[in-house]
Order: structure tokens, then C-alpha cells, then sequence
């Protein structure tokens, strides 16, 4: 049996020691966290093992994946979507209905972004430019969703006396949670909020760079890095200021009393089964 | 007339375990009912359930003879406001932690009106000054003042000098006593301390392990 001609590619051996000297690093911030009594070596080492398999498989598979109709891409977008809200919801472990949650802030922020830009034209309705440039948004949907549930829940664990204090008193649980509902979304913000503060002095994306290198009108290669960039940052916007909205509804009972947190771990049927 | 607030075998269970059973209570107009019973009696969650900050498992509550579930949770909790064992404040002025329920709820507070009620609890020319250079004795008067302000028809005080030092707790004491002697409230205190239900009550119930084991007038009953 012959190997595929990917995988006799001198270039690989390479690879592997640019990826050696990088596990190498992820190892010393293990080797820290140990060092340190952090607890965090499993998280960071599992998310680091995970990303390695899951960037080759697809780095595997693009090939295949760009030879897809157009219609699968948006099936594609879409289990993008569900994973990424599975994922995240994790970081509001607790949260009242905090799949549901997820699924329909990433879904809303990256779905209202795709149309717009595929509608303005910045995105090509084909499967080489809608999948890659879907899932960077989705992406950065999920991040902004796993850092707004993850503060709301901290708000919420740490200040439950107090909104506790003014519910007694009558006011309306929107009211009573409102200053922790802005905090999730002004945290989640911060990455977006950063990297559009610095653009083109601290942080020079990779996308623009490859077009300039690549031939085209360094102008144009900055006109669409901030239109990427904008989409980015609408829909971190969005989703995050739609999750905070309902999981600031979700943490009350009909009856307006502030739920407790409780931790557990759903499987995909008791996610499914939140939705309705 | 019924009674301004009343409870029918009220109940409440987390995981089947019963923390309240079965209590039943009637609070007249104008009347301090007073709860004792030890730690873990379930005298707090007697409070909570009554102004629905938890939902009953069992039984019914009524304010002026209607299920209390037939009314707006917020308007039934304007109506019967709830002072919590800790004052949990929000960092800034006194001033804007005793308007805060006002505030939230989109009402407006007359011009005073905020000064008359640190003058009632002893807190005059306090409203410009930070929550967090507050004492112990002075942030709990801060959260008599925040639910006063709404003008309540049922004040209910969870343990109010239960973390306060000696000099402290004497000084609210004081305070309550003068405050519901000068009013028209109705007004049900927990307490573990007999120094308080001789001061304030009008009468006593006793709880056990979730459940009504005395009541009467003070001197009947011994906290």
C-alpha cells in the first residue's frame, strides 16, 4: 500500500517539529498550573490534544469538504453552530437552560452576520469562501457566548444576596439583574473590543497579511480585514447581548424568584429535551 | 375581617426533605408576630416563603384574604418587603441604596423623603456617605431604610441584629422598638433573641424541625 502524497510530503517533517516546539510551550503553561496548584493542566491539556486532532482532520478532509454542494455548506454551518453551543454551554454549568441558551445567541449573532455579508457581497456564496469564513465567526460567536455565561453565572453565584435584597423589596427581576447582565456582555466584549482597538498597531491579522504577500492592493487587503473584523465583532455583539438577555430571563422562575445554580452534566437528549 | 397575612399548612421540601411543615399562621393588622425556634428551624424560610421569594411545596398564603399566588410577585413584595439577616448593599451612596427599590421599579421618591427615613433610623446627614465606610449596625439600618421607602403594608425582618456586635444589637432593638410603636405596620420579626420578643412582640410562635411547636403571648412562650 502506498501512502497518500500529503503524507510523504517532506514539508511534514517540518511540521512536526514546529508542532513539537509548540506542545513544547503548551507544556511549560501544563508544567505552571501543576507548579502552581491551578488544577487546570486536564482543561487546557485536553483542549490543546483536541484542537491538534481536530485542525488535522479537517486539514485532512478540506479537500472533500470544499467539493460539497452549496446547500451542504449551510447544513455544515449549521452543526457548526450546534457544536460550538454544546461546547459552550459548559461554561455556564448551572445556567438555567443554558444549551438553549447558546444555540440561539451563536445562531442568531453568526446567522444575521452570514446573510448580511453574503447579501453585501463580502462573503462568496461558494463553499471554499462561505465554510472557513462561517466558522471564524461562529467561532468567535462561541467565544463570546462561553465568556458572557461564564461572568453572568460568577455575577449571579456572587451577588445573589443582593439581588435577593431588592427583590424583596419589589423590584422586577429585569431590574434586579440588569448591572450583571451588562457586566456579562461589557466582559465578553473585551477580546473584540481589544483586537479592534489595536488593529493595525499591536495586532496585524494573518488574513490581510497573506493578501498583501499574495499580490493584492494592500488597501483592499485592510478594507476586507476590517470588514472581517466587523463581522466579528457584530456578531460577538449580538450574541452576547442576546444571551445575556435570556439568560438574565431564564434565572428566574415564573414566579420571579432567582433560581438556584446547579451544576450538572447533560447529556445530548436533556439539551435537546431544554429546547422545548 | 381576614387577617392581613395568613398562611395554611404552608410547606416547603428541597430533594423531599421538608424544611417547612404544615405551619399556620394569622397576622392582624397593626400586629408583631414574632417567630423564634432555633438555628435550622426553618424560621427564615418561613420569611422567604412569605413574601415568595421561594415557592411554597404545600399550603397557601393570603394577604388581606387573596392567595398571594393571584397577585404580581413584585407588587405582592412592594406590599410585603422583607429586610434580609445580611444587608447586602451595593457599593455607592447610602442615598442610592435606600431608593434603588423606587428607582428600579421606575416610581420616583419625593424630595425629603429620603432624609425623614435615615432621620427614623438614626442615620441623619448619612446620605452622601459611601455604603463601604459603613459599621455592621449602620449598613443594616441602611437596609431598614431601603425596604421602609416602598412603604410597606408587611414588614418582615429576618434576624436583623443577628450579625451585629452587643452595642449594635441593643441599638436596633431600640430602633425597631420606637419604629413599630410609631407605626401602622404589620410586622413579623425572626429572631433567636428573648430580649427582642420582649421588647417588640404582640405574640410568639415557636417552630421545631419545620413545624409550629408553641405560640402564644411572650410571657407564655420561651424563645
Amino acid at each position: 500500500m502506498t501512502l497518500p502524497p500529503e503524507v510523504q510530503d517532506p514539508v511534514l517533517r517540518k511540521g512536526l517539529a514546529q508542532v513539537a516546539a509548540a506542545t513544547a510551550l503548551a507544556a511549560v503553561v501544563l508544567g505552571l498550573s501543576y507548579a502552581r496548584d491551578l488544577e487546570l493542566e486536564r482543561e487546557l491539556g485536553g483542549a490543546f490534544a483536541r484542537g491538534f486532532v481536530q485542525v488535522l482532520a479537517m486539514g485532512a478532509l478540506i479537500g472533500v469538504l470544499f467539493s460539497v454542494p452549496l446547500f451542504a455548506s449551510g447544513l455544515l454551518l449549521a452543526a457548526m453552530v450546534a457544536y460550538a453551543a454544546w461546547e459552550s454551554r459548559k461554561r455556564g454549568d448551572g445556567v438555567p437552560r443554558a444549551f438553549r441558551v447558546s444555540l440561539t445567541g451563536i445562531a442568531l449573532g453568526s446567522s444575521v452576520v452570514i446573510a448580511t455579508m453574503l447579501a453585501a457581497g463580502a462573503i462568496e456564496p461558494t463553499v471554499r469562501n462561505l465554510v472557513p469564513v462561517g466558522g471564524m465567526i461562529i467561532a468567535n460567536a462561541m467565544k463570546t457566548n462561553s465568556l458572557a455565561l461564564d461572568r453572568f453565572k460568577g455575577e449571579i453565584e456572587n451577588n445573589r444576596a443582593e439581588i435577593e435584597a431588592l427583590l424583596a423589596v419589589g423590584v422586577p427581576p429585569r431590574a434586579a439583574v440588569s448591572e450583571h447582565v451588562t457586566q456579562s456582555v461589557r466582559a465578553s466584549l473585551i477580546p473584540v473590543v481589544d483586537a479592534m482597538r489595536t488593529l493595525g498597531l499591536v495586532y496585524i491579522p494573518g488574513m490581510m497579511a497573506g493578501m498583501i504577500l499574495g499580490g493584492a492592493n494592500p488597501i483592499y487587503a485592510a478594507q476586507y480585514q476590517f470588514v472581517i473584523m466587523g463581522m466579528i465583532f457584530a456578531a460577538g455583539g449580538l450574541t452576547s447581548m442576546t444571551t445575556s438577555l435570556l439568560v438574565g430571563r431564564y434565572a428566574f422562575t415564573e414566579a420571579d424568584q432567582l433560581r438556584r445554580f446547579e451544576e450538572s452534566s447533560p447529556t445530548v437528549l436533556s439539551a435537546l429535551r431544554s429546547l422545548r | 375581617m381576614p387577617p392581613k397575612l395568613a398562611t395554611e399548612g404552608l410547606s416547603f421540601a428541597v430533594d423531599g426533605d421538608r424544611i417547612v411543615d404544615g405551619v399556620d399562621l394569622a397576622v392582624s393588622a397593626g400586629e408583631t408576630l414574632t417567630i423564634v425556634g432555633p438555628s435550622g428551624a426553618g424560621k427564615s424560610t418561613v420569611l422567604r416563603l412569605l413574601c415568595r421569594l421561594d415557592e411554597p411545596t404545600d399550603g397557601t398564603v393570603s394577604l388581606d384574604g387573596t392567595d398571594y399566588r393571584r397577585l404580581d410577585p413584585p407588587e405582592l413584595r412592594a406590599r410585603v418587603g422583607m429586610v434580609p439577616q445580611a444587608p447586602a448593599l451595593r457599593d455607592g451612596t447610602v442615598r442610592e441604596n435606600v431608593v434603588i427599590g423606587p428607582r428600579l421599579r421606575g416610581e420616583t421618591v419625593e424630595p425629603g423623603r429620603v432624609e425623614d427615613l435615615l432621620a427614623r433610623v438614626d442615620l441623619d446627614g448619612y446620605a452622601d456617605r459611601e455604603t463601604a465606610d459603613l459599621s455592621g449596625g449602620e449598613a443594616q439600618r441602611v437596609a431598614i431604610a431601603r425596604t421602609l421607602v416602598m412603604n410597606p403594608e408587611v414588614l418582615l425582618l429576618d434576624e436583623p441584629t443577628a450579625s451585629l456586635d452587643p452595642a449594635a444589637r441593643t441599638e436596633i432593638e431600640g430602633l425597631l422598638a420606637d419604629l413599630l410603636a410609631a407605626s401602622e405596620m404589620t410586622v413579623v420579626l425572626v429572631t433567636h433573641d428573648q430580649a427582642q420578643v420582649d421588647r417588640i412582640a404582640d405574640r410568639v410562635v415557636r417552630l421545631a424541625d419545620g413545624e409550629v411547636s408553641d405560640r402564644g403571648h411572650p410571657e407564655e412562650v420561651i424563645a
